[in-house]
């Protein structure tokens, strides 16, 4: 059978690592991915290096829309390992309740976005709408939506009063009521799972070989998790599960996904119930003495390590950062093979990657005779719709 | 387990439910009280220290020559990041944030602000 080159990519304005994906196919079924990154660039790292440490925080919360908490705890908690500092009691609790809310946000716009790669654009709309909740609690705490800037060098920088923690935990119920309603919904459906059960399995010895991490690992079965393993913040002291689910296909990544949130919102009525009194930040020094730290943090998609390098001046000598994405992409190469071009949309956005707005191009070339025909990745997601509607691999 | 029509029953609610959306301009989702909007310059207040241009990450304050003692911050908000740094940063409270957020303009100038001097009639230096 005749080999096509699927290239797709490399332009992925949504996503943290914008990759390029070169599918290798024989007819409909993909037999090798060849991911190439390094496409936009911004320069974020050293653009640090000419930042004092307050500046730093508002651009690394930048390097992502959805996971902007994660990033500003991974970077304050690493230079307040330098500082030698320690944070107040409920700081760190508010810094929970945050992240948590910010977990829950980015799990309902995966499950919308899941939705609308497999055309079921009613769960995409619902999902989204209930999203609204979250991010009006996010706007209620922080005064935004997203980006909301919480985090300061030595703590945080807003506080959560006693009528704002009641306005919350009268929200959350709901919200708590229509994630058990998707849950049952995602695994009960027949449209999500003609398009979700068995699809590109990840078996939990590929899944660890390959360094997966966050919900893709443990969708694999693998319990891991830096809340649980390394606990920073508050997490030592809140009760909580590590949702695993032994399926390893895309249908088992949207399960933990649901459960998370469910837990989720476990972690932040407890947060509030339990918020110490105290004050929200020690005083930090605008210049930082030499020394270096790592800090882990599990954020929505995974774990993100920043690293950081003090010079004792009053901006980084390096910031580096490793964001979930590209620990998990290499695991949906692997597992594309042997899945079919209908997949594609799916199981790329099955780890999360930021795809839902972008429109892209994807060339078909034959590889024998250099012809090639050009889709967008709209036209590639109605392919893939249309193609299981006529009953393939039904 | 697969059960065909699951979702037909929320499919039934949402179609005697209000929209999600609002009417925009018409009507308005409402702000929070605590919302970070548009940062202003309480003059009186100012000392021209410049800890807000320096903590600005955005570099959206400038410290302008106003004809007074020392340099006061102007303001560009089409750079603004509304992070409200420079509020937590000023140590005289000179700068409120505030709750406006229909900021749009039909030029860049639009979105600049520059502090007069209060003490002279003289026009605040242009930039």
């Amino acid at each position: 059978m005749t080999k096509y080159n699927l290239p797709v990519g490399p332009q992925h304005p949504a996503l943290k690592e914008p990759a390029s994906f070169w599918f290798k196919v024989e007819g409909e079924v993909i037999v090798d991915v060849d991911i190439r990154l390094g496409y936009n660039h911004r320069g974020i790292e050293k653009a640090c290096e000419s930042r004092n440490y307050i500046q730093c925080l508002y651009l690394l919360e930048r390097i992502c829309g959805i996971c902007s908490h994660a990033h500003t705890t991974a970077f304050a908690q690493g230079v307040e390992e330098i500082l030698g500092l320690e944070i107040p009691a409920r700081a760190k609790y508010i810094r929970v309740i945050i992240a948590e809310l910010e977990r829950i946000h980015s799990h309902l716009l995966w499950l919308g976005v899941a939705g609308h790669e497999i055309g079921f654009d009613t769960l995409f709309m619902y999902a989204w709408r209930d999203r609204e909740t979250v991010l009006d609690i996010l706007e209620l705490i922080s005064g935004n939506r997203v980006n909301y800037a919480m985090n300061t060098i030595g703590g945080v920088r807003r506080d959560i009063d006693q009528a704002k923690r009641e306005q919350i935990l009268g929200m959350l119920d709901p919200l708590a009521e229509r994630v058990k309603f998707y849950t049952d919904l995602v695994t009960s459906e027949p449209t999500c799972l003609a398009r979700l059960e068995n699809v590109a399995p990840v078996p939990a010895d590929k899944a660890v070989a390959l360094g997966t991490v966050g919900p893709t690992a443990r969708a694999s079965g693998i319990k891991v998790d830096v809340r649980r393993d390394d606990p920073y913040a508050a997490y030592a002291e809140i009760p909580f599960e590590v949702i695993t689910s032994e399926r390893g296909d895309l249908l088992g990544r949207a399960i933990v996904r649901l459960g998370e949130i469910g837990e989720s919102v476990k972690i932040i009525k407890y947060a509030l119930q339990n918020l110490p009194e105290g004050p929200l930040t020690v005083k930090a020094p605008r210049k930082v003495a030499a020394g270096e730290a790592v800090s882990r943090v599990e954020a929505p998609r995974g774990e993100d390590i920043h690293y950081v390098r003090a010079d004792g001046s009053d901006h980084p000598e390096r910031v580096k950062v490793r964001a979930p994405t590209l620990a998990n992409l290499f695991a949906v190469g692997e597992s594309m093979k042997g899945a079919y071009v209908a997949d594609i949309p799916i199981v790329i956005a099955s780890i999360d990657p930021c795809f839902s707005c972008t429109d892209r191009m994807i060339e078909l070339v034959q590889s024998r005779t250099g012809t090639s025909s050009v889709m967008t990745w709209e036209e590639l997601r109605e392919y893939g719709i249309r193609w299981y509607g006529h009953g393939h691999r039904s | 387990m697969s059960r065909v029509g699951r979702i037909f029953p929320e499919l039934i609610r949402c179609l005697f439910s209000p929209p999600a959306t609002v009417d925009f301009p018409k009507s308005e989702v409402p702000v929070p009280p605590d919302y970070r909007g548009k940062p202003v310059l309480i003059q009186e207040k100012c000392t021209g220290c410049g800890l807000c241009a320096r903590d600005c990450p955005a570099a959206a304050i400038e410290m302008v020559e106003v004809g007074a003692k020392r340099p006061k911050p102007a303001f560009d908000y089409a750079r603004c990041a509304f992070c409200a740094q420079c509020a937590e940063s000023c140590r005289s409270d000179a700068i409120e944030i505030t709750a406006e957020h229909h900021l749009a303009a039909y030029d860049k100038e639009g979105l600049r602000w520059v502090p007069r001097y209060e003490g002279t009639k003289e026009k605040p230096a242009e930039s």
